[in-house]
C-alpha cells in the first residue's frame, strides 16, 4: 500500500515539494493537501501585477484543479488543519475531516505582520498577502480616494504602485530613511523615490505610524511627529512572520519559525517543514527562490535521494513594478575589506554597484538596468575570482573578457550549471536537456516542462535565447507575437496596459511602452487608435491620421483612386423617396456605376474625393446617413421578409433587424461586423455566416455567433435561444462589446471565437447575467458618446475640409 | 520651376495633401517633426494614391496594398521593390515651394 503524505498548506513551497515528488517517483505516496484559502495553488509573488491590472488571477494559477485531479492529489481547499495527533498520526481539519499520515509536511507559510497601533482593526485596514487582500484593495480603489501604505519595502511599494494604477491617491509611509533598505543602498533608493514621485506617489521616509484614525472605518493616519494623513484605506506591508500557530500547539520546536535541520526535518518524527514557516540555521526566508530550493530538496529526500540537503541560500530580489528595473543580491553593506565598483548614468537613471571582497562579488545593487543580475548572482554563488574581468565587470556579461554584445554568444558561453531561473533553481543544462529530449520549441513549453521563467518571468529572455541557441534555425520567435515591428508587446498586453496604466493617447502609449519607432507604423497606429477609443469612448480624441483612408474620409477607396458611397438602409429597408434621392444623386454627379451589395444596400461607384461632401449632403437631405461600408465597424443587418409578408415567417424579422441596426450603427469594432435576422429556419437572410446571426423560431429567437462568409467560410456556433426582441438586443449588444473589448485589431469574430473558445463566450454572455448586462450597458454608453453620422459635419463643410480639396492646382 | 503651393499648417501632421499639376498629381507629406516631402502621387506597385496613405516616420504606407515608400528617396522599403519619383521641396518661413517639372517624365525611375 502507498504511504499517506499530508501537506498542510497549498502554497508555493508546499506544491513545489509535491511537484518534485511527482517528478521523482509519482507512485510512492497518496497525497492529500489542505489549504486555508478556497483556491487552487497560485503564484503569490505575482499578486502585484494582478493588483495593477497587468495580469488576471487566472494567469497566475500555477496548478489548476485539473492538475490535482490528474495527479490523484486530494485537495481540501478552504479547509484549514486545526489539530494533529502525533501519536495516532492523524490530522484534523476545521470541517471535522480526519486524515491519517505516514509523513506530514508543514507548509503553512507566513502571516503579515500587524503593527500594534490603535485602530489596526478598523474597517479599511488591509494587508497584502493573498488574493482576498487584492480583491479588497481593488474594491476600495473603485471608489477612488486616498490610500496610505505603511511600509516602503518590496511588497509595500508594489501595493502602492498597484493602487495608484487603480486611480487612488497614494502615500507611502516608511519607518527607515531609505526605501527597501534591506535590498537597496541609499543611491538606488534615491533614484527609486524620484521615479515613484514622478509617477505621482508621495513618499514619506523616517515616518513612524502612531495611530490609525477612524470611527468604525478608516478616516486617516497619525504619525508620531503629529502629522495626520487623510485616507480611506490603509495597507500594512511592514513584513511577514512565519505562521507557527499550529506547529506550536503540536509541540514542535519553534524559534522564529518551525526549526528544521538540513533535511528539513522538524523536532517530531515524520514531520517536515518547508517554506516561509521554517527557521533553518537561524535564518528565515521570505523570497521565492530559497523556498523552492527547500521544496526541491525535501521532495528529493522524501523520494529516497540520500544526498539532498539544504545549506541555506543566496537570495536576490527584483521589484515587480512595470518600468522600474531594480535588482539586488547578497551583502552590499560594504565595510572594511570590501571594495566598490560603481557605475552611474544620470541621464538614463542607471546605477550599478558591485561590492567585492577578496576579488569575489559579495553583493550587487542594480537600478535602471538589471539585465545582468543573474550573471552576478551566479558568480557570487560560485565564488568566481573576478580579477581578470574587473575592468569591464560593471558593464555586464556582454562585455566580459572584451567580447562584443551578442546576447546569444553570452548565453552559449554560460556553464552548464549556470542558474537561469533563480526562482525555481533551474540551470542551463536542465533547460537544454528538456528542449532536446522533448522537442520543445516555445517558451511556454519550456515553462511547462521545467518551470523556468514560470514564476516571476524575469528570466524569460534568457530562456528564449537558450531556445534560439539550442534549436538554431528551428526556433521561431517568442510565444507572444508582437503587434508589429515597432514593439515587443503583443496586442493583448497593450490593451490591458492601456487600461491598467490609464494611458489616454497614442504618443503616451508609445512613450510608456517604449515603442522603437518615433510614431509607429500603418499597422500599430490604427490598432492603438481603436484600443484607446474602445477603452475611453467618452473622452478619447480620435486620431484621424491613424485611420486608414476609408475611415478617414468615410468612403471606400477603389483601385483607380475614386471612392464608392453606400447610404445606410436600416434592416435593408428603403422607400421611394430614398430611391428617388439616390437616382437624383447618380444623375447630378454622373456616377458611373450603381450596384446592389451582398448586405442589401446600394453602392455608388466612381465618385471622386472632391465630390464626396456634395454627394453626402444630398443623401443627408433625403434622411440617409453613412452606411459605414468602409469601416471596421457595424456594417449591415440583413433581413428576410419575415412574418410581415412571408407565409413561412414566424417572427417580424424586418422589425428585429431594424432595431438591431438602430442600436449598433456607427459603432467601431476590431474588424467589420455583420449581422442578419432570418424570420424562420429556412434562413433566407443567411444568418449562419454572420458575425451575429438571429434565426426566428415559433417560440422566440435562436442566436448564433462567429460566422464568416469570406475566404474561409465558417458557419456560426449556436449560442442560445431567447424569447423576446429585448433579449435579442441585450445579447447582441453584450456580444459586440465582448468582441470589442477582447479581440485583437483586424481579428474577425470567427477567428476570435475559435481562439478564445465558444465556452468562454457562452460563460460571459449566457451564463453570467449580471456580466452580460454590464457589457450591454458599456456598449450603450459607448454608442451614447460615439454614434453619429460622420457624413453630416463633412457635408456641411465643418470638418476635415483639407481631405476633400487639393492643396493647390497648378496649370 | 519652383512654385509656392501652401504653408505647412495647410497639411495635417502625419498627413498629406495633393497638388494637381499638368504632369500628374503630386502628394505633399508632413511628418511629425514638420518636415515636408513630395512624391508623385502614385505607388510603384499599382498606382495607388500615396497621398491617401498613413504617414509614419519618414515613410508612407500605400492605402491599396500597404507597400511602404521612403519619403526621402521615393524607394520602396523592403521586402518589395520599386521607386516613386520625388519632387524637390524647399520650405521658407512656413511657405512650401515645389520644383515642379514642366512635363512628367515617367511614373517611376526605379
Amino acid at each position: 500500500m502507498k504511504q499517506q503524505l499530508v501537506i498542510i498548506g497549498n502554497g508555493m513551497a508546499g506544491m513545489r515539494t509535491v511537484e518534485e515528488i511527482l517528478k521523482k517517483d509519482a507512485d510512492l505516496y497518496d497525497i492529500t493537501v489542505f489549504g486555508a484559502e478556497p483556491r487552487e495553488n497560485y503564484n503569490r509573488i505575482m499578486l502585484s501585477p494582478v493588483l495593477s491590472g497587468e495580469k488576471t488571477y487566472d494567469e497566475i494559477i500555477i496548478n489548476t484543479r485539473e492538475w490535482y485531479r490528474d495527479n490523484a492529489i486530494t485537495l481540501h481547499a478552504g479547509d484549514a488543519v486545526i489539530a494533529i495527533d502525533k501519536a495516532a498520526k492523524t490530522v484534523t481539519a476545521a470541517s471535522g475531516l480526519r486524515v491519517p499520515y505516514d509523513k506530514l509536511i508543514f507548509a503553512t507559510g507566513s502571516d503579515p505582520f500587524i503593527i500594534p497601533v490603535p485602530g489596526k482593526d478598523l474597517d479599511g485596514v488591509v494587508t497584502f498577502r493573498d488574493m482576498d487582500d487584492v480583491d479588497q484593495m481593488l474594491a476600495a480603489a473603485k471608489s477612488g480616494g486616498r490610500a496610505v501604505v505603511i511600509g516602503g519595502g518590496l511588497l509595500g511599494l508594489e501595493a502602492a504602485v498597484g493602487l495608484k494604477a487603480n486611480g487612488m491617491d497614494v502615500t507611502v509611509v516608511h519607518l527607515m530613511d531609505t526605501l527597501m533598505e534591506r535590498q537597496l543602498d541609499e543611491a538606488a533608493s534615491y533614484l527609486l523615490v524620484s521615479e515613484l514621485e514622478s509617477r505621482g506617489l508621495k513618499v514619506l521616509t523616517g515616518a513612524n505610524t502612531k495611530a490609525i484614525l477612524g470611527d468604525g472605518k478608516v478616516s486617516g493616519l497619525e504619525l508620531d511627529d503629529g502629522r495626520t494623513l487623510d485616507c480611506s484605506l490603509v495597507v500594512m506591508a511592514v513584513g511577514i512572520k512565519p505562521n507557527v500557530t499550529l506547529a506550536r500547539e503540536v509541540g514542535l520546536d519553534i524559534g522564529r519559525g518551525v526549526q528544521v535541520d538540513d533535511l528539513l526535518r522538524t523536532s517530531a518524527p515524520d514531520i517536515f517543514a518547508v517554506g516561509e514557516c521554517v527557521e533553518h540555521r537561524g535564518a528565515t526566508y521570505g523570497l521565492v527562490a530559497p523556498l523552492f530550493e527547500m521544496g526541491k530538496i525535501l521532495g528529493a529526500s522524501l523520494t529516497g535521494d540520500a544526498d539532498a540537503s539544504f545549506a541555506g541560500s543566496v537570495t536576490s530580489t527584483k521589484l515587480k513594478v512595470t518600468g522600474v528595473d531594480v535588482f539586488s543580491a547578497g551583502d552590499f553593506s560594504g565595510g572594511e575589506g570590501t571594495e566598490d565598483i560603481v557605475f552611474r548614468d544620470g541621464a538614463r537613471g542607471v546605477y550599478k554597484r558591485l561590492v567585492l571582497r577578496d576579488d569575489k562579488i559579495e553583493g550587487a545593487v542594480l537600478y535602471g538596468d538589471a539585465a545582468d543580475g543573474a550573471w552576478y548572482v551566479q558568480m557570487m554563488k560560485d565564488g568566481v575570482n573576478i580579477s581578470d574581468l574587473r575592468d569591464t565587470l560593471v558593464f555586464g556579461q556582454a562585455y566580459a573578457g572584451g567580447t562584443q554584445a551578442d546576447p546569444k554568444a553570452a548565453v552559449m558561453a554560460l556553464a552548464d550549471d549556470a542558474e537561469i531561473c533563480g526562482c525555481n533553481g533551474i540551470c542551463k543544462s536542465d533547460i537544454v536537456t528538456a528542449i532536446t529530449e522533448n522537442g520543445l520549441t516555445s517558451l511556454d513549453e519550456v515553462k511547462a516542462h521545467t518551470k523556468a521563467s514560470a514564476s516571476c518571468g524575469g528570466c524569460s529572455g534568457l530562456v528564449e535565447q537558450l531556445l534560439a541557441v539550442t534549436l538554431g534555425d528551428g526556433y521561431e520567435a517568442q510565444t507572444v507575437k508582437p503587434m508589429c515591428g515597432c514593439t515587443d508587446w503583443g496586442h493583448d498586453d497593450v490593451r490591458r496596459l492601456i487600461v491598467a496604466k490609464d494611458m489616454k493617447s497614442i504618443p503616451e502609449v508609445m512613450q510608456e511602452l517604449e515603442w522603437t519607432t518615433p510614431n509607429g507604423c500603418s499597422s500599430c497606429r490604427p490598432a492603438l487608435n481603436y484600443y484607446l477609443l474602445c477603452a475611453w469612448p467618452a473622452t478619447y480624441v480620435d486620431d484621424n491620421q491613424s485611420r486608414f483612408i476609408n475611415e478617414r474620409v468615410h468612403a471606400n477607396i477603389q483601385k483607380d483612386g475614386t471612392f464608392s458611397v453606400v447610404p445606410r438602409m436600416f434592416g435593408g429597408m428603403t422607400n421611394a423617396a430614398e430611391l428617388r434621392a439616390i437616382a437624383d444623386v447618380v444623375d447630378k454627379f454622373a456616377i458611373p456605376a450603381v450596384k446592389v451589395t451582398g448586405g442589401q444596400r446600394i453602392d455608388l461607384f466612381g465618385i471622386t474625393k472632391e465630390q464626396l461632401p456634395a454627394v453626402w449632403a444630398d443623401l443627408n437631405d433625403a434622411g440617409m446617413v453613412s452606411g459605414h461600408a468602409y469601416g471596421k465597424s457595424l456594417r449591415t443587418v440583413k433581413t428576410c421578409a419575415g412574418s410581415t409578408w412571408c407565409r413561412f415567417g414566424t417572427q417580424d424579422a424586418i422589425d428585429m433587424g431594424i432595431k438591431l441596426e438602430q442600436m449598433t450603427w456607427g459603432s467601431w469594432t476590431p474588424h467589420k461586423f455583420k449581422m442578419a435576422v432570418s424570420g424562420c429556419p429556412r434562413n433566407c437572410a443567411e444568418a449562419t455566416i454572420k458575425d451575429f446571426g438571429v434565426i426566428a423560431v415559433d417560440s422566440g429567437y435562436e442566436l448564433s455567433v462567429g460566422g464568416n462568409g469570406g475566404i474561409v467560410v465558417r458557419v456560426t456556433d449556436f449560442l442560445c435561444k431567447v424569447d423576446t426582441e429585448a433579449e435579442v438586443l441585450e445579447y447582441a449588444g453584450a456580444y459586440m462589446q465582448l468582441y470589442r473589448e477582447e479581440a485583437r485589431y483586424l481579428e474577425r469574430t470567427a477567428p476570435w471565437v475559435e481562439r478564445v473558445g465558444l465556452e468562454h463566450v457562452t460563460a460571459r454572455i449566457v451564463d453570467d447575467e449580471p456580466g452580460r448586462k454590464e457589457l450591454h450597458a458599456r456598449f450603450l454608453a459607448s454608442q451614447e458618446a460615439l454614434q453619429e453620422d460622420p457624413w453630416a459635419a463633412r457635408a456641411q463643410g465643418t470638418k476635415d475640409n483639407h481631405e476633400f480639396t487639393p492643396l493647390k492646382i497648378v496649370a | 520651376m519652383w512654385m509656392e503651393i501652401g504653408t505647412i499648417s495647410n497639411i495635417p501632421k502625419l498627413g498629406a495633401r495633393v497638388v494637381k499639376s499638368a504632369g500628374g498629381d503630386i502628394a505633399v507629406f508632413r511628418t511629425a517633426d514638420d518636415e515636408i516631402f513630395a512624391l508623385y502621387d502614385s505607388c510603384p506597385h499599382n498606382g495607388g494614391a500615396l497621398s491617401q496613405g498613413i504617414v509614419h516616420g519618414k515613410a508612407v504606407a500605400c492605402p491599396l496594398h500597404n507597400w511602404n515608400i521612403d519619403l526621402v528617396t521615393g524607394d520602396v522599403l523592403g521586402p518589395d521593390n520599386g521607386c516613386s519619383r520625388t519632387i524637390a521641396v524647399s520650405v521658407n518661413d512656413e511657405m512650401i515651394r515645389l520644383q515642379i517639372p514642366d512635363v512628367k517624365a515617367t511614373g517611376t525611375n526605379g
